[in-house]
Formats: C-alpha cells, sequence, structure tokens
C-alpha cells in the first residue's frame, strides 16, 4: 500500500508542475499585466518602460515563470489591484467559507445518495426505484444555477427560513457559537441545493454498483452457506459496491469546485467562485490565475485522495 | 432410516427469454442414495449446473416445477429461511468456477467462518478459528494461519477451488453437490480431494452428485452415472454398466471422445449442445447429431426405458445406432 502511495504522490509533482506552466502561460496571454491596473494612465510611457523592466515584465516566459513560482512557493500570489491587497491574504479569507460549503455540501451528498442508491440497487425495477431512478433523471436535466434560484426563492425569500446572502450575520463575533450558527444557517441552503443535484450522479453510480454486485458469483457462494438475504445484503453487497463510492469522493471534489461558482453567486457567499467571477469581470488577472491555479490543484488532489482512498479499502490494490 | 437422501422427481427448469420460458432442466428424475456418488456427465450447455442450482434452490429468475426431496422435504417449495438453514449445513455445493465464487474484499478464513457462523451458533472464537484451520489443512492448502488472513486475489486457481470446497465441507453436509470439483488442480491435489469427498460420504453416510467432464474420475468415484443430453437424462446406469455397455449414442460417443488402450482413433460426434432457445423440443433431441441414422428409428415423444434393472435409456434409436467410420457391421443391438 506504501509502495502504491508514494509511486501515486510521485507522479501528482509533475502533474502539479504541468499545471502551473498551462496556467502560466495562459496569464501571459491574458491582456494587460501586474502594471496595467496599478499605473494612472497619465504617467509617460518611458516611466513605464522602465518600471516594466524593473519588475522584470520583459524578461523571457521562462525566466518570469521561475519569479512566478518561487514567489508561488513563499506564498507571494501577487496584488489584487481591486482590493488593493495581497492575493494570498484575499483567497485565505474567501476559502474558509468555500471549504465550508464544500464539506457541508458533500456531507449531503452522501446522506443523500447512500440510502438512496442502496435502496435503489436492492428493489431495482419496482416503483420505488423507479421513482429514485425518475429523481436521478431530474437532476441530471436541472441546471445548478436554476435550482440554485427556486431554492433560494422559495426557502429564501417566500418561506424566510434561511437568510439570502452572505455567509455569517453582521455584527456577529468570530470564534463565538452564535458566529458559527449563523455561519452554517448561512452555508445550510447553498450547500443543499448543490448536494440535491449533485448526488444524483452517486445515487445513480451506487445503484449500478449493487445491482453488478448483486449478479456475482460470490453472492450465490454467500446465499450457498445457508446466509440471509439481509446478511448477503450487509456483508457482501454493500460492501463490494460502498468502496467504489468511498473513491468517488475525489471526483466529487471536483465537481464541487465548479458547483462553487455558480452556487455562491446566485447566493451572494462570498467564498472563492465568488471571488472568481468577480475577479474575471472586473480584469483582477492576479486573482483570476491565482484561483485557476488552486482550483486546477484541488482537481489534481481530490483524484489523489480518490486514489490513495482506494488503495487503503480494497486489498487489491493495497498489494501492489 | 432410508437408503434414499435425494429423491427428484419431473424436475424441470426454464428461463425466461423474451417472453417465452426454455427449459434448461427437462423432467429429470433421479434418486441419490447414502453413501453414494452419483456422477452426472455431459457436454457444456447440457444442464449439469443449472440442475445443480436447482437443487440447492439458487437461480435468481427461474420457474422450477417438479420436486427435490431432500429427506422427505420438498427443496422447490422450501421457504427461504427453511432453504437458508439447510443450505451450507445439510445441503452444499462446491462451485465450478473458482476465480469468481469467492468474495474480492473478505479475507479467506472469515470467508469460510462464515458458514460455521451461520450454522454452529454454540461454537466459540477460538473453536471456530481452529475448525478453519483444520479446514485449509485437510483440503491440503500449506500454511493455512497464513492463508487464514490473505484475500482471493493473493490465491492461485487451485489454492482458490480448495477454499471453496473447504466452504462446502464445513459442516459435514449429508448431500454435497461437487461441480467439476477438480479441474483447476493438478493430479495429487485432485486425487486427495476425491479423498476427501469418500472420506465425507463415510463418515457422515452422505450422497455426493459429481459432475464432471472427467470420465476417469467417473470411472474412478461414482456408483452410478447419468448422462445428460440437452437438459434431459438420455442414460442412467450403474459406473460399469454404463462403462462396459453403453447404449445411448450421446454415450457412446462421449466414452469414445477418451483416448483409451487399445482404441487408434477417436470417436468424437461433430455438433455442439444448441443454444436453449434453439433446442428441439420435441422427439429425440440428439437425432440432428446424428443425422445418418434413419429418421424413422427415433421415437416421436422418447420415453427412458429400463432396458437391464437400473440402466434406462431414453428413445429407441440406440438400438440401430453406429458410429460412421466402423459401419453397420459393428452395430451392437440393445436388448429392447
Ligand atoms: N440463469 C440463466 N438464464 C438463462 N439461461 C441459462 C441460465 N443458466 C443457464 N442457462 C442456460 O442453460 C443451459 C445449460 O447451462 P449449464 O450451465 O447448466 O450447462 P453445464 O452443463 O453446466 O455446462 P458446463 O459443462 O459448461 O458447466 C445453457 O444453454 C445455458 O446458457
Ligand atoms: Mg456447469
Amino acid at each position: 500500500m506504501w509502495k502504491f502511495i508514494v509511486r501515486r504522490l510521485l507522479i501528482t509533482f509533475p502533474q502539479i508542475v504541468l499545471l502551473s506552466i498551462l496556467i502560466f502561460l495562459m496569464s501571459q496571454f491574458m491582456p494587460g499585466d501586474a502594471l496595467t491596473g496599478m499605473l494612472d494612465p497619465n504617467v509617460d510611457q518611458s516611466t513605464i518602460q522602465e518600471q516594466r523592466e524593473r519588475m522584470g515584465l520583459n524578461d523571457p516566459w521562462h525566466i518570469k515563470y521561475a519569479n512566478w513560482v518561487s514567489g508561488l512557493v513563499q506564498g507571494d500570489l501577487g496584488q489584487s489591484f481591486r482590493f488593493k491587497m495581497d492575493v494570498s491574504e484575499l483567497i485565505s479569507q474567501r476559502m474558509e467559507n468555500t471549504l465550508l460549503l464544500g464539506i457541508v455540501t458533500l456531507i449531503f451528498t452522501y446522506l443523500i445518495a447512500i440510502p438512496l442508491g442502496i435502496t435503489s440497487g436492492r428493489y431495482n425495477d419496482t416503483l420505488l426505484d423507479q421513482a429514485i431512478t425518475g429523481y436521478t433523471y431530474v437532476g441530471f436535466a436541472t441546471p445548478l444555477f436554476i435550482f440554485g434560484l427556486v431554492m433560494l426563492f422559495i426557502f429564501g425569500y417566500q418561506l424566510g427560513w434561511f437568510p439570502t446572502s452572505g455567509s455569517v450575520g453582521p455584527g456577529m463575533v468570530p470564534g463565538t457559537l452564535d458566529y458559527w450558527i449563523s455561519k452554517l444557517k448561512h452555508v445550510m441552503l447553498p450547500a443543499l441545493s448543490m448536494a440535491l443535484i449533485q448526488t444524483v450522479s452517486t445515487v445513480q453510480y451506487l445503484r449500478s454498483e449493487i445491482v453488478d454486485t448483486k449478479q456475482k458469483d460470490f453472492i450465490i457462494t454467500a446465499r450457498a452457506k445457508g446466509a440471509s438475504e439481509s446478511r448477503v445484503y450487509n456483508r457482501h453487497i454493500f460492501r463490494n459496491s460502498l468502496l467504489p463510492i468511498a473513491a468517488f469522493i475525489g471526483w466529487e471534489i471536483t465537481t464541487l469546485i465548479v458547483g462553487t461558482v455558480f452556487i455562491e453567486q446566485i447566493f451572494g457567499y462570498p467564498g472563492m467562485g465568488l471571488l472568481f467571477l468577480e475577479s474575471i469581470n472586473m480584469r483582477d488577472y492576479s486573482v483570476v490565475t491565482a484561483l485557476v491555479l488552486l482550483f486546477g490543484i484541488a482537481q489534481i488532489l481530490g483524484t489523489l485522495l480518490s486514489d490513495i482512498i482506494l488503495s487503503i479499502v480494497d486489498p487489491r490494490i493495497r498489494i501492489k | 432410516m432410508s437408503r434414499k437422501l435425494l429423491e427428484i422427481e419431473n424436475l424441470t427448469t426454464s428461463f425466461q427469454i423474451g417472453d417465452e420460458y426454455y427449459a434448461a432442466v427437462d423432467d429429470v428424475s433421479l434418486t441419490v442414495n447414502r453413501n453414494e456418488v452419483l456422477g452426472i456427465v455431459g457436454e457444456s450447455g447440457s444442464g449439469k449446473s443449472a440442475l445443480a442450482f436447482s437443487i440447492m434452490r439458487l437461480h435468481n429468475r427461474a420457474k422450477i416445477e417438479g420436486k427435490i426431496k431432500l429427506e422427505g422435504i420438498d427443496l422447490a417449495k422450501a421457504s427461504t429461511s427453511d432453504l437458508n438453514k439447510l443450505r451450507g449445513d445439510k445441503l452444499s455445493m462446491i462451485f465450478q468456477d473458482p476465480l469468481t465464487a469467492l468474495n474480492p474484499l473478505m479475507e479467506i478464513g472469515a470467508q469460510i467462518n462464515e458458514t460455521l457462523i451461520l450454522h454452529r451458533p454454540k461454537m466459540s472464537k477460538q473453536e471456530r478459528y481452529d475448525r478453519v484451520i483444520e479446514l485449509l489443512d485437510l483440503v491440503g492448502i500449506t500454511g493455512p494461519e497464513y492463508v487464514y488472513q490473505q484475500y482471493p486475489h493473493e490465491l492461485s486457481g487451485g489454492m482458490r477451488q480448495r477454499v471453496i470446497i473447504a466452504i462446502a465441507i464445513a459442516n459435514k453436509p449429508q448431500l454435497l453437490i461437487a461441480d467439476e470439483p477438480t479441474t483447476a488442480l493438478d493430479v495429487t491435489i485432485q486425487a486427495q480431494i476425491l479423498d476427501l469427498i469418500r472420506e465425507l460420504r463415510d463418515e457422515m453416510d452422505a450422497g455426493i452428485i459429481l459432475i464432471t467432464h472427467d470420465l476417469g474420475v467417473v470411472a474412478e468415484m461414482a456408483d452410478r452415472v447419468a448422462v445428460m443430453y440437452a437438459g434431459q437424462i438420455v442414460e442412467i446406469a450403474d459406473v460399469h454398466t454404463l462403462f462396459e455397455n453403453p447404449l445411448h449414442p450421446y454415450t457412446r460417443s462421449l466414452l469414445n471422445s477418451v483416448p483409451t488402450e487399445g482404441q487408434d482413433r477417436l470417436h468424437v460426434i461433430q455438433g455442439i449442445v444448441p443454444g436453449l432457445q434453439h433446442l428441439p423440443r420435441t422427439g429425440c433431441r440428439f437425432a440432428a447429431r446424428i443425422p445418418w441414422i434413419d429418421e424413422s428409428v427415433h421415437e416421436e415423444n422418447p420415453l427412458l426405458h429400463e432396458v437391464t434393472p437400473g440402466h434406462f435409456v431414453r428413445c429407441t434409436c440406440h438400438s440401430y445406432f453406429y458410429f460412421p467410420e466402423k459401419g453397420k457391421e459393428e452395430i451392437t443391438h440393445g436388448d429392447t
């Protein structure tokens, strides 16, 4: 297992390097540079040129890349011209919110997916299964941002059960219990909206895993031992079907990232996704670049996590 | 105690394909006595496993008609909970495919242990562990303590087959169905397993159904032999009679396809068992594979005829059968 994990980690490193190169090159093609937003348009051209030279903006790309990376490693993601603050500081404020949103969404996703998937798979082709499968089809067909708007309208505005924007109530003192309760209240509706839509692929996946496992020969062996139906399910079928689901979590994280961008926008939830959209609108490219890099790294780490979980729970991989 | 352990009467097992039901086991009647090994032979697709699964009631979706009486209890009508009490205890089965029959995510020991947990609730944990080790040892696995905590993919096909055998004999069944129990094993281990099956028979006064392609194993192990073709029993007799005086064309071709001493060529009848949907359902099912035999010699509705006591053969065509290469003069007429 350790061998596998180490090897898997070694692959991750070049992946991240490649990603950073791509993102760096992409950022080079974006109009303007670090100076564009900072300077007063009335300053004359030669001063600008001088400044550019001094800041290394005229260097060949690989030197610029090396500078950029060494900055990154030290936590320097550049300056946001809009917020006039370090990008790293700006993002770390937002990251806490997005992490909370992500975790709560994941919890909801599995809370919904596991009972539905199990029921649907165990009683496949019954009315109950058809109802659940129907829900997954609707979930697939419904765009997340429309569903989010509907949820916001009903539970936020009409029923008033949840706050309609922000991540915490005004005047809350960070660290107090009230502060955290308020945070949870704010995260609930966006997380639930996202989970209800994103869980459908997990439901379907779990269902098909169970339907598949049901027909395996070793299930017949278990029945031949005299195992009751419930024992066959609990000891053999669910265990074997939930395993790939555990590994699904990495994939779940990657789709979550895309989801937060929409959901944070709709619910005015100040996380990284909202920051991303705002920064694009404001052409705050240093922020955009940093966020794309972080999203990309999160995706890579997500699949890494999946593989590691799988290697821990699946003895077939554990050995190799 | 009655010598009869298992009595199958007019068992038909059908699978639904499209809108129709097709019989994979067709009106089979047979008996297995205590302390007896009944061999079942037949080509691939002849319905041997389908019959075994019917007795164990392991088919997922199949229509089962007829009676399967195990010491008077009709398994065909038994409830699932009654079946669960029997399966793995009095009635057990060794599965044909060792590669897929074990749970890939469960330790070997736990998989054998499970059958003890289910039927021997009074055993302590330690007793069960000791029994599992003993079983692994019995089926010829070296280092049982180590193998106990291995996973199926770490074992070879032969090792897995032996684990499946260990599961099947764990609770000393009264009726053991062994579906190709020794195919993945080398000769020494095969002999050891066959010994084990004999021991079980003697110790428990058990009945054994031994399904195999290997006529050598049949000759060595079986007391009686049933030959299946296309879901039907076409011939059944005690082992000596069957080997010395095979009657049905299918039996004769099967026996001829094993090269034996003093015989210079194989007579393998061309063709294969057709799929369920394409089986002839009327007349002699074997007729299509012996087209050089005049059609008029087949019965319209072939029945099993008792030619000598305990020797049954289906259809009258066997009296007129000859291998094409040998010529008509060598026909041995059965005494119908
Ligand atoms: N669950 C099922 N559904 C539909 N058809 C089936 C099913 N199980 C078996 N059959 C069919 O029944 C026939 C008999 O199959 P069976 O597995 O009993 O053959 P067999 O004699 O055991 O062959 P082998 O020697 O290859 O094991 C085959 O045509 C097979 O395709
Ligand atoms: Mg078979």
